[in-house]
């Protein structure tokens, strides 16, 4: 059973949430995810969603209340956009640090200062490394499969989720959604087992301090140290790379839609200029590509959904063909480039992927984003490349740079 | 003599034998702080869990893979014990209801030091006793920040020296007060608010358990003695805490919905404070006009307390 709706991007967070039952959520308003906490406080307070929800005087203390609702053993949820997501920075690093499944939306919005309420990606590029998986969404139905998928995922490889979509292009923007029904996602998605229950039934002693080397227990078990527990991290998120494709494809199986595991493509087959961007960019930049192909130029779209684990495989393998490379970033790493272009030409190392990579720093601050735009500078690009000079600064699209 | 000869026949029944926070931790020798702890958790019993701040408590008695704690423990970061605890009633209540935990109740117990409760992790505690969840809120208070080498806090009394308020030509020791944080409880309609010390360690049973009981948010201010920060004899600790409450630096009161209440009659002439500071190398340097000076402000603020006790009705009194 799946209906159609005409519904926002926080809309479809907030059905995905309580499709999955969860069982606590803690949030604190901030534009543009305020809808999404609202909305679930109307499932909560209707009793359409049987669950506990902490209003919080603070995003620090909804990704605490996560924290400590995940240890006692429940699903949880939460959701924020940039400042706030920066306030909950240091409590992400413990979510992460304490294998905990939690699933938050990140409604992506530029940071102060300058201040803004639009929408750019460097609230949760800067949160690269706090060890949460980041699924960046191109439409409103993505937000909707990947918050489903998402707590698969988290509840198998014990790490959190962040699943990001873009503020007002998709958070305030309707756009049809395939609800999916109750009885399809419960089969999708078991109820959580949690490997902690914080009760006195079993008292356990969580986040206690460690010490540099590994100690031996009472029992006489040679206890991880500080580092033991790092690694187990990086590997748990190394080793989430299949697990995210196997559900992505079971997803795919169940429910009948193919968000593409790590990341997706569009009209790449013989494609040689290759644009490049995560979330709503993406989508853009297919519309750019139809385009570029009606003038004869042979381009396709690699869409990066998820951002870490980073797709390293997956990028050599779907940018083996290109030419050129063009990215298109709503962050900027100061002092050096977008991120993403980083982690792309780290990802081409010894590899035979050598076309020119050019990053275009686009939208920041809710500035619009055309598909026109895309189209120019991707042509300026190959233009570039054509006559010899592949080399180019990272440039600012539709900015006053002088 | 009397009451030593049947102590094993009445202490038992004050205080439960079973020890819920093991010895062999590593707080320093004299801790009041430890010690209060030990006397709290006994009166909590087992049906508990306690969120603990980052500081002393959670640094001596959890070196892994050892702890010394036999009750449900997390903690998670500093300034967020409150939120810790509001999560864990939370998620208590949810699995009970979908039956994945023993239909029973469970009390969560959020525990902080002063900086954790009064500075750093005021927000968290203001926002969840706000919030009304059923959560016991304890801080026990060494009046600075300790862990980190004595380091002053908003709880570190007038004058006293600190490594960051240190005692000098131009300024001596600490220049303000203590926040008063059971005040700001109170506040908040927090229906049960209690002063405690270790050194009354039945009265503190007392306000645990009725702290316990109410099934919403309380509050409880515990003053543990630190002979360590405090620079004095470890084998005081007990006579300070007594001489705290004796000289009226430190009453014991309990504020149930509103009502105000000595759970410690005071002398009508209480002993000066000097009895109390006289011991204490953070106040060495404090000459006899300092002394009348932290003798006033004493005086004033047990002024403004007796007032509240003498004057001020419960919020369901007629």
């Amino acid at each position: 059973m799946s209906d159609v709706q005409i519904i926002t991007g926080n809309q479809a967070a907030a059905m995905a949430a309580r499709l999955c039952n969860v069982q606590v959520v803690a949030a604190y308003p901030i534009t543009p995810q305020s809808q999404l906490a609202e909305i679930l406080s109307q499932y909560v307070e209707s009793g359409s969603l049987r669950a506990e929800y902490v209003r919080v005087e603070s995003e620090h203390s909804a990704m605490t209340v996560c924290i400590s609702a995940s240890t006692v053993g429940a699903r949880v949820f939460t959701a924020t956009s940039a400042n706030g997501l920066l306030y909950m920075h240091e409590q992400l690093h413990w979510a992460a640090g304490s294998r905990l499944p939690i699933v938050m939306c990140v409604v992506n919005r530029g940071v102060g200062a300058p201040w803004s309420i639009f929408n750019d990606q460097q609230d949760s590029l800067s949160q690269r490394d706090t060890g949460w998986i980041q699924i960046h969404c191109r439409d409103n139905q993505e937000i909707m499969d990947s918050v489903i998928q998402a707590y698969r995922i988290a509840e198998q490889v014990y790490a959190p989720v962040m699943v990001c979509y873009d503020g007002f292009v998709l958070s305030h923007t309707m756009m049809p959604v395939h609800i999916p029904g109750a009885n399809l996602v419960r089969s999708f998605l078991p109820p959580y087992k949690p490997h902690t229950i914080l009760s006195p039934e079993n008292p356990k002693n969580i986040n206690p301090v460690l010490l540099p080397n590994p100690r031996m227990s009472a029992e006489g078990i040679l206890c991880d140290g500080y580092m033991e527990m790092r690694y187990k991290l990086q590997k748990a998120m190394e080793d989430s790379r299949e697990v995210i494709i196997k559900t992505s494809r079971e997803f795919a199986d169940a429910f009948g839609r193919d968000n593409g595991g790590m990341l997706w493509e569009y009209r790449t087959d013989d494609a040689e200029v290759i644009l490049s961007a995560m979330g709503s960019v993406a989508a853009e930049a297919m519309a750019a590509v139809d385009q570029l192909r009606a003038e004869g130029i042979g381009a396709g779209v690699v869409g990066i959904r998820v951002f870490r684990p980073f797709p390293k495989e997956d990028v050599a393998r779907a940018f083996r063909k290109a030419k050129a490379i063009i990215l298109f970033e709503k962050s900027i790493s100061y002092g050096y480039e977008g991120g993403l272009s980083s982690e792309l030409k780290a990802a081409f190392y010894r590899t035979d992927i050598h076309a020119p990579v050019h990053d275009y720093i686009v939208g920041l601050g809710g500035r619009d984003v055309k598909a026109r735009e895309l189209v120019e500078a991707a042509k300026s690009s190959v233009e570039a490349i054509r006559s010899g000079t592949p080399e180019k600064h990272t440039s600012w699209l539709n900015c006053i740079t002088e | 003599m009397t009451l030593v000869q049947n102590f094993e026949i009445f202490a038992p029944k004050l205080i439960d034998r079973k020890e819920y926070f093991s010895p062999g931790h590593r707080a320093c020798q004299g801790c009041g702080e430890v010690l209060a702890l030990r006397i709290i958790l006994k009166a909590l019993g087992d049906d508990v869990v306690i969120s603990n701040a980052t500081g002393c408590m959670e640094i001596i008695s959890t070196a892994y893979p050892q702890t010394a704690w036999e009750v449900p423990y997390i903690h998670v970061a500093f300034e967020n014990a409150a939120a810790v605890g509001s999560g864990v009633e939370a998620a208590l209540k949810a699995l009970r209801r979908k039956g994945r935990i023993p239909d029973r109740y469970v009390k969560s117990v959020a525990i902080a030091g002063d900086g954790g409760t009064a500075d750093i992790g005021l927000q968290a505690l203001s926002g969840a006793m706000e919030r009304g969840h059923d959560l016991m809120f304890v801080c026990l208070d060494n009046e600075a920040y300790m862990n980190t080498g004595i380091q002053r806090s908003s709880e570190t009394p007038f004058m006293a020296a600190t490594t960051t308020s240190p005692a000098g030509k131009e300024i001596k020791g600490q220049r303000t007060g203590k926040k008063n944080v059971p005040e700001i409880m109170v506040a908040h309609g927090v229906p049960y608010v209690a002063t405690a010390c270790p050194s009354y360690p039945i009265d503190l049973v007392n306000k645990v358990k009725k702290a316990k009981a109410v099934k919403g948010p309380s509050y409880l201010h515990v003053f543990s003695m630190c002979p360590t920060g405090w620079r004095c004899a470890s084998e005081i600790t007990i006579k300070l805490g007594k001489l705290v409450v004796e000289t009226g630096v430190f009453p014991l009161y309990e504020v149930e919905n509103g009502k105000y209440r000595l759970t410690m009659e005071m002398p009508k002439k209480l002993r000066p404070v000097e009895d109390y500071l006289k011991h204490q190398g953070r106040f060495r340097h404090l000459s006899a006009d300092d002394i009348k000076l932290v003798q006033k402000k004493v005086d004033y603020e047990i002024k403004k307390l007796m007032d509240k006790v003498g004057g001020l009705k419960g919020w369901d009194e007629k």
